[in-house]
């Protein structure tokens, strides 16, 4: 799968509070997390982007509480892929669980500014800055994790584990 | 082994497991509340099987705006009730219910040895018990709940020895936000945390639950405490099945070894916008707030008020402060209501609120305006966390959060007392 977009950039310990600010929880509705997606670090985020553009952070990406609302809302409101030096575990897990593709690697980071085009091929890890016509690798994902992956999240690969016992 | 890797390879029928594999851990609880029940119930369904695993296992019950604080919120926790009502769950109706992390440990629900999802970041708090307990989102609680069974990363452990004796007004939140000020939020990232030494075995069940509740604010996947008499006596008479508990090998191998000398740690308080942005009491400067919180899954437990009443008895809180005083349980509230607690709170000149998350979260209970401060005993000051996102929290432990209230600005109890 290959992915476009312009990145929308943030700084270290991006938390899930100014994700999906507790004030929305009150509903598990994705179309109306995503109204919501990062308005508490960035007001107008949701107005500024189009489908398929790319958020970046640095360190810590997703940290705080465990809402899964975080990675629904920025996976609903269209962002293709989420770009960081590292991820917060829950997050990293909620993302992976529900289809939304993070890509760890830190030199795309640092010289990628926000505005940038990048081009991502998931499968392979490989960032294209199209602006600056750089390219960058990203950390594989591990076997166990590619395979929860490709199968389309975690509740398809329960599904087919449930499935393969009553075989 | 360390003991989270003893625990980890029990539960995968291992002899043994080692950090950075992928296992499939069976697990003993598996817990959501009214924020992250309802989604785990949507895919809980997606999987197409009927009943959960084993009714006796999951939990689940409404805290973050319970009572329920609007319409909305009301039909999150309808979603709850009805789905535990027709599974014949482990439920709790407001009456019974407490904050999650506070309940669970008191009703003996978590036990030594025990593997525990929640899908609440702050379910790390019952490895103050000895048991593997983390915190997830609600797509891994749905799968738990249709197979019993949860991936996971086996994480290195991270030991941190407390050696020496805590000063006064010291308590695990200081020990917990000292080692977050040092570490830094992200500076467990994927590990376990296991916390040992002379001051821990001398620190009580509600300080050891405290610390262990704040790992995830250094990005831990699960914070540890050995068993000891301790632990043995708040269990009896609690605990609801019989346990195991591990030992960590004295050959095991730790990702790094952490010791501090409890003498040197002040009380502490975590300025805006992080947990890790901590000073001690004496450098915090003339920091005005217009709010005080006691409570939380951090802090809301019958120590905690017991600090709060010894110091706002027979004080007033500072004309310029609200001060917001919820137990955590239904029991901490009726034991703070025997021991006299809740009238020195009254007379002082706080309010005390039923069990809830509440203000933690700026869900409701004491929401923050535009450029306003809370001094708070909770466990984030991210921005925007308890309200605006013109607000400021700064957390602190329940002796500076009281003495705090009555001075009108941050300060030590040892200001009012001198």
């Amino acid at each position: 799968m290959k992915l476009k977009g312009k990145v929308f950039k943030y700084g270290a310990n991006v938390d899930t509070d100014v994700i999906i600010p507790a004030r929305y929880l009150n509903v598990s509705d994705p179309e109306e997390l995503a109204a919501h997606c990062m308005e508490d670090i960035d007001a107008d985020f949701t107005s500024k982007m189009q489908p398929g553009d790319i958020i970046m952070g640095t360190t810590n990406f997703g940290c705080g509480s465990s809402r899964e609302h975080a990675p629904l809302a920025i996976k609903t409101a269209g962002v293709s892929c989420v770009v960081a030096k590292s991820f917060a575990r829950i997050f990293m897990r909620n993302a992976i669980n529900i289809g939304l593709p993070l890509l760890e690697c830190e030199e795309a980071v640092e010289k990628t500014d926000a505005g940038d085009i990048l081009e991502i091929e998931l499968a392979t890890g490989t960032i294209v800055n199209s602006t600056k016509n750089l390219t960058f690798h990203a950390k594989p994902y591990p076997e166990f994790m590619l395979e929860l992956v490709s199968v389309g999240g975690l509740v398809e690969y329960t599904r087919r584990k449930i499935e393969a016992r009553g075989k | 082994m360390t003991l989270a890797e003893k625990i980890l390879a029990a539960h995968c029928g291992r002899d043994r497991v080692t950090p950075g594999e992928f296992i499939s851990a069976r697990v003993d609880v598996v817990l959501s509340n009214d924020i992250t029940a309802p989604i785990a119930i949507r895919e809980f369904k997606k999987i197409g099987v009927k009943k959960v695993f084993d009714p006796a296992k999951v939990i689940m019950l409404s805290d973050h705006f319970a009572p329920n604080k609007d319409i909305h919120s009301a039909e999150q926790a309808k979603i709850l009730r009805d789905f535990a009502r027709k599974q014949g769950i482990v439920y709790f109706e407001l009456g019974q219910m407490g904050i999650e992390h506070v309940l669970l440990p008191e009703q003996g629900l978590v036990v030594p040895g025990d593997v525990i999802i929640g899908a609440d970041s702050h379910t790390c708090t019952y490895g103050a018990v000895g048991a593997f307990a983390t915190g997830m989102g609600s797509t891994d609680i749905a799968s738990a709940m249709a197979t019993g069974e949860i991936w996971m990363k086996v994480p290195p452990t991270i030991k941190f020895v407390f050696h020496g004796k805590a000063n006064k007004w010291v308590s695990g939140k200081d020990f917990i936000l000292y080692t977050i000020g040092d570490i830094g939020v992200d500076g467990a990232l994927y590990s376990a945390m296991e916390f040992t030494g002379p001051a821990i075995d001398k620190l009580s069940m509600d300080g050891r639950f405290t610390m262990a509740n704040m790992a995830i604010e250094a990005g831990a996947k699960a914070g540890l405490f050995r068993v000891d008499k301790k632990t043995e006596a708040y269990l009896q008479n609690r605990a609801k099945r019989p346990y195991t508990v591990y030992e960590p090998d004295e050959a095991a191998e730790y990702a790094r070894v952490v010791e501090y000398d409890a003498a040197s740690i002040e009380p502490q308080v975590a300025f805006p916008h992080l947990p890790s942005n901590t000073k001690p009491i004496s450098q915090v400067g003339d920091v005005k707030i217009d709010q005080a919180v006691i409570g939380s899954c951090t802090n809301g437990r019958i120590e905690d008020l017991s600090i709060a009443a010894e110091i706002l008895q027979w004080q007033r809180i500072n004309e310029n402060v609200r001060c917001i005083i919820i137990p955590g349980t239904q029991e901490v509230y009726l034991e703070a209501l025997r021991r006299g607690y809740i009238e020195s709170f009254i007379r002082a000149g706080a309010v005390v609120s039923t069990p809830t998350c509440g203000p933690c979260l700026g869900g409701h209970m004491g929401v923050l305006a535009e450029g306003e401060r809370s001094i708070s005993t909770t466990n984030r000051n991210f921005v925007g966390r308890m309200g605006s996102t013109g607000s400021e929290v700064y957390l602190s432990n329940p002796a500076i959060a009281a003495a705090s209230a009555i001075l009108g600005h941050i300060g030590s109890p040892d200001e009012i007392i001198n």
